[in-house]
């Protein structure tokens, strides 16, 4: 007789699981749409949509610092490399904002900022101005480098969307992973597909694994839509690029297994499915108010703080957040890792308990 | 059924749902090569009867070989070598015919072309429809393309025709003689007399868990002519079933 393979088994489910996630409205809409609902609202509440193409005037120094400051706003797009004439047509049309021209002034470390506006884009040529008032104002006047220096490099701008990402990033993944386990596993329960999973030679091992593997997949394909979508059109901050963004989707993994724990549990406890939606709330709604999706947990009241500590999304949106604004490697995020890990042998541990196969 | 060698044998199954006893005591042997039926009134036990045999519920005593393996001690092996259509179950949800067949290939580790399994029930014009669109009947034959796929040497089909129309019980007998001409041990349940009949090469039947009769449909309607039995009514030469055959044609229903 063949031998029977359980890998096969394991991933053919993973597959299944994958292609019925996909096709399962709720399941998209909780895992995308509603993380980035939020960050669509604060981002632009936060001024991280907009974005300001700037020309630089053909024979404009480029290596100063007043060009690096501009940049590091996260607002202000430099366009270089095209002729006058091209800028005059860009100008009038308001595809270019606004043009600056740098020189170093004569016989002085101080640089002469030269700045053009265009009437086909005033509010963002307002922008521009306000931001070159409030960096360069006084300085214009009497600049030293070393002034200028010292504010570019403690000038990271912590914007909105820096704080509200990561923490839009977990909730979803908390969100896909109670309520997509809890759902699945009770379903798949109750209309007896497992029953009859129960006729073929899977093992149950290879059930969960299957469903675990599809539901990461799919928690970490929206993980990178958000973190993509964030990064690109609000600007959210990835120090280290890419590497950023596979230690941030090797901290999701770590999230959603620990959460699909709790799904493991509302689905081996509840008895239909409409008790499902509020026993999930009641593990997601309070992470939700209370790990930082919104606020810092520092501006939460005192006695409320050792709650939030209490939480494992918390930790999951710290050390999301450190990695992705700090540009910390996983190593020194260890002790929000060891939480997360102390949670998932709890929860597991009661899973393993209450978990029902028929 | 020359040979006679028993690919199933059931020893003294008990079975006991807390206090109540569902079966007491079943012995039968079911042969290879031929359809068993199982018959009986609602509740006999026929489907807990089945379901033990198919490793899906524990007995409380007694003794089942299925091809060489027991039901205590391998039932992994057992699951390998039969196709079971369960009176009640589900397919994943969101998936459509081709899907589910691949997903089932997968758990049992064979190697189909799910579009074939469709058309030997012939639905193959559903292959991109969700199970949950399927009529009563097409559910039936997509449950049985399931059993089917791992080429099983026994096949259980639980109540396989409750539902469908007199063509598709028709067409669907012809089919569990193809299965079973071409090699496969089938054990079937059935509230229809006349699909036992025709079907069965052999039947028990069970009431409140006990077999109260087993032999060939033949013998058993000899034996109860024999006693002296006469049919109320006069049959006529055809019933009402051959009229709706008549009139609405043979093939089968999408
Ligand atoms: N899970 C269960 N728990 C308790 N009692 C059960 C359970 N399953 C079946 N029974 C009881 O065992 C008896 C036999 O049930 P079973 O389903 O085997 O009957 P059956 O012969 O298949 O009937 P039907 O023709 O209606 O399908 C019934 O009285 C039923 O109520
Ligand atoms: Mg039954």
């Amino acid at each position: 007789m063949k031998k029977y393979n359980n890998l096969t088994a394991t991933l053919a489910l993973a597959k299944a699981s994958f292609r019925s996630i996909m096709r399962s409205p709720s399941a998209v809409v909780f895992t995308l749409a509603f993380p980035l609902i939020f960050i669509l609202v604060f981002g632009f509440l936060g001024g991280g949509g907009t974005r300001i193409d700037v020309g630089v005037t053909p024979g404009s120094d480029v290596n100063n610092p007043i060009m690096g400051m501009l940049k590091k706003t996260g607002m202000i797009r430099l366009v270089k490399d095209k002729s006058n004439a091209e800028f005059d047509k860009l100008l009038e049309k308001g595809n270019v904002d606004a043009m600056i021209d740098v020189h170093r002034k004569v016989n002085s470390a101080a640089y002469s900022v030269n700045v053009v506006y265009t009437s086909a884009s005033r509010d963002k040529g307002g922008i521009l101005k306000s931001v070159l008032n409030n960096i360069f104002y006084d300085k214009t006047l009497k600049p030293t480098v070393a002034e200028i220096k010292e504010s570019t490099i403690t000038g990271r701008e912590y914007k909105t969307i820096d704080f509200i990402l990561p923490g839009q990033l977990g909730f979803s993944l908390l969100s896909t992973g109670v309520f997509g386990t809890a759902f699945v596993f009770l379903s798949l329960r109750q209309t007896l597909v497992i029953k009859r999973f129960f006729a073929t030679p899977v093992r149950r091992s290879s059930i969960v694994i299957g469903e675990g593997i599809a539901r990461i997949g799919f928690a970490l394909i929206g993980a990178l839509f958000i973190i993509l979508i964030g990064h690109f059109f609000f600007g959210f901050t990835l120090v280290h690029g890419a590497l950023t963004v596979v230690n941030m989707l090797i901290l999701a993994t770590m999230g959603i297994i620990v959460f699909m724990g709790f799904g493991f549990i509302i689905s081996g406890i509840a008895k239909s499915e409409s008790m499902v939606p509020p026993i999930s709330n009641i593990i997601t709604l309070p992470q939700f108010l209370l790990s930082g999706t919104f606020f810092s947990i520092e501006a939460f009241p005192s006695w409320l703080q050792p709650i939030s500590r209490a939480l494992p999304l918390t930790y999951l949106n710290d050390a999301m957040r450190k990695v992705a604004f700090e540009g910390l490697g996983l190593w020194d995020v260890k002790f929000q890792i060891m939480i997360l890990l102390l949670w998932g042998i709890g929860i597991y541990a009661v899973a393993v308990k209450v978990f029902k196969w028929e | 059924m020359e040979t006679k060698k028993a690919i199933i044998s059931v020893k003294d199954l008990v079975k006991k749902y807390d206090d109540f006893v569902a079966v007491q005591g079943l012995s039968f042997e079911v042969y290879e090569h031929e359809i068993f039926g199982l018959l009986g009134p609602n509740g006999a036990g026929k489907t807990t009867t089945l379901e033990i045999i198919e490793t899906l519920r524990a007995k409380t005593s007694g003794e089942i070989i299925v091809d060489g393996f027991s039901v205590d001690k391998q039932p992994q092996d057992i699951k390998q070598i039969i196709g079971v259509q369960l009176q009640a179950a589900g397919y994943y949800p969101n998936l459509n015919l081709i899907e589910l067949i691949e997903l089932f290939a997968g758990l049992y580790g064979a190697n189909i072309k799910p579009m074939e399994m469709l058309e030997k029930v012939n639905l193959q014009d559903k292959a991109k429809a969700k199970y949950k669109a399927l009529s009563g009947g097409q559910k039936q034959r997509f449950s049985i393309a399931t059993t089917l796929i791992n080429q099983p040497k026994i096949i259980f089909l639980d109540e396989p025709t409750t539902g469908l129309d007199p063509q598709a019980r028709r067409n669907l007998w012809d089919l569990i003689k193809e299965i079973r001409d071409a090699g496969t041990t089938v054990v079937i349940t059935t509230h229809y007399m006349d699909e036992a009949e025709q079907l069965c090469d052999r039947v028990a039947f069970v009431e409140r868990g006990q077999i109260i009769a087993l032999d060939t449909p033949d013998n058993l309607i000899d034996q109860l002519v024999n006693s002296g039995f006469e049919r109320k009514k006069e049959v006529k030469k055809a019933n009402l079933e051959d009229v709706f055959i008549n009139l609405t044609g043979q093939e089968w229903r999408e």
